[in-house]
């Protein structure tokens, strides 16, 4: 009857220490269609899976231009993502009006963490339903950040976030140690396998998926469809579809013995850290 | 009665310190503005470029209107790692600004990432609070130059008591505009050694002493590089006042005494 005493406001402890509320803002980011990053020393790539939520609607933008060296990329709650978007436009024109130069992009990460950690310590707020993948160009090289609902962020060579985003992960984690010295045709064709990584069989094609980069010399910019669709060609991603089937990829594995009514869609396997409070991702 | 009126005078733009500085009150419509004036000002500042970094020079002479009060105001300091201020104008206002960049670059260095404000984005800062102070109709009373050395790039600018800004070359305040400029628009070149460079703000600096009635003969250089800042100690300038023209200043110039 009384499942969980613990889940009703963030700012309740279990007694194994954790915050249930917290935990199920980041399972909002799983439910999400995918966003991938990644980036070599001079470029930064995010992709993402665009996911229509009826056959009669179009799609939502999961991918935002920050600034002319920042961009997001989201999954989760789109409506919350818009809003931190938002913040972080905000945030960047404030700094180039007052310095007339580029606001780095790990301060910007760490003042959207901390917008985010507020959320998780206030009993009448609650927690984004999103995650974000930043990627930035500044004076110290490309970044890839990612900013978790509880007010953690990470720096990353590499990663995939939302739906499925196991199978890309486990794609990216394979090949990232050559990232760092990727050109910038070889970041995007390595995310476009990433994202199609994700569609589980579906056919990779430009209408369901958006591609942007930021490197030197390169303003962030989404690239537009047709250019995405010929690079899909090109590299002829449509073709391997089938071959590179043996994939140890997602095992649905929601097995979270904390309790809570875990509203278990598509889930990736986390076996390392079962039961663990996953905080750390 | 009286006094909750003057109140309303310092809510509406001004701070209860602004009093001090304050000549009259001043009626623009429904709003009262207080004027200020300066009382104890610094004069020119010059400062070039050349080959290594900036070169920056001032006198350390503190007027009280035109009593010269102060021997020893340093009115060149180093802000941050990469970045020179020289100041002339109220020199309590220039205290001010020093406060508010002390801040800046502790929080700049808290972040502890790696990056840091350089000359242009001082700069730019020290632009927006010029303006934003005229804004309030409640200027600081200041001349700045700033000047520094980052990642290679030498950097070189002025902003005026309104916000007005821009970089040069070569830069100075107040008479050195009048003075110094045309000097170093005869000699400056990119590539000035360092001597030669201090010799050139030296020349500069001889000319504003015997002209500018509020320049005193102690100054200081200061150097930024590469490699860091460094302000010299405190020193003074040959001069020699037995030219003819110095003789008899006012010969040829009738109807003065």
């Amino acid at each position: 009857m009384f499942r969980n005493q613990y889940d009703t406001d963030v700012t309740t402890w279990s007694p194994t220490g954790r915050l249930f509320q917290v935990e199920y803002s980041m399972e909002a980011v799983k439910q999400g269609s995918a966003a991938i990053g990644l980036r070599s020393k001079t470029h930064v790539v995010l992709a993402c899976v665009n996911k229509a939520n009826s056959e009669l609607s179009s799609h939502q933008k999961k991918i935002f231009k920050v600034d002319d060296h920042i961009g997001v990329a989201i999954a989760g709650l789109t409506a919350d993502g818009r809003v931190l978007s938002r913040y972080m436009r905000s945030e960047a024109i404030n700094h180039s009006f007052t310095y007339e130069s580029p606001l780095p992009v790990g301060r910007l990460v760490v003042q959207l963490a901390d917008k985010a950690q507020v959320c998780t310590q206030r009993s009448w707020k609650r927690p984004y339903g999103v995650g974000l993948l930043v990627g930035g160009l500044d004076e110290s090289g490309a970044h890839l950040y990612y900013n978790c609902p509880s007010g953690n962020y990470f720096e990353y060579q590499a990663f995939a976030i939302g739906s499925r985003s196991q199978a890309a992960k486990t794609y990216l984690e394979r090949r990232f140690e050559n990232f760092t010295n990727s050109s910038r045709e070889d970041l995007i064709k390595d995310a476009l396998i990433a994202t199609r990584e994700t569609l589980q069989g579906e056919k990779l094609k430009s209408s369901i998926c958006t591609v942007s980069v930021v490197g030197v010399g390169e303003p962030f910019h989404i690239l537009d469809q047709e250019t995405v669709q010929q690079l899909i060609d090109t590299f002829e991603l449509v073709t391997e579809e089938e071959p590179p089937a043996p994939e140890p990829s997602s095992e649905p594995a929601a097995a979270d013995q904390g309790g809570a009514e875990q509203a278990a869609g598509a889930e990736q396997g986390a076996a390392p850290d079962e039961g663990v409070a996953p905080m750390d991702i | 009665m009286e006094s909750n009126q003057s109140n309303q005078h310092n809510s509406l733009l001004a701070s209860e310190a602004d009093s001090q500085r304050t000549l009259y009150p001043y009626v623009t419509g429904t709003s009262v503005v207080a004027i200020k004036y300066p009382y104890v000002t610094g004069t020119s500042v010059v400062a070039i470029k050349y080959k290594d970094g900036i070169l920056m020079a001032s006198d350390m002479g503190g007027s009280y209107g035109s009593t010269l009060r102060y021997k020893s105001v340093e009115r060149i300091k180093p802000v941050g790692k990469h970045s020179l201020l020289g100041a002339s104008g109220e020199i309590s206002d220039f205290q001010e600004i020093l406060r508010y960049l002390d801040e800046l670059i502790l929080y700049d260095n808290m972040w502890d990432d790696g990056n840091s404000l350089g000359p242009k984005e001082v700069h730019s800062y020290l632009t927006r609070v010029m303006y934003n102070r005229r804004n309030k109709f409640n200027p600081l009373w200041n001349s700045l130059i700033l000047g520094g050395v980052k990642n290679g790039h030498k950097y070189l600018g002025m902003v005026s008591m309104i916000g007005v800004n821009f970089e040069d070359d070569h830069v100075a305040t107040g008479f050195g505009n009048h003075l110094a400029r045309p000097i170093l628009r005869d000699e400056w070149h990119e590539n000035l050694s360092f001597e030669d460079g201090v010799k050139l703000l030296e020349k500069c600096m001889r000319v504003l002493l015997y002209r500018d009635r509020s320049a005193i003969n102690k100054l200081q250089i200061a150097k930024i590089t590469e490699e860091g800042v460094t302000v010299s100690q405190p020193y003074s300038l040959k001069t020699f006042w037995g030219f003819s023209a110095f003789q008899n200043p006012t010969v040829g110039a009738e109807g003065s005494w």
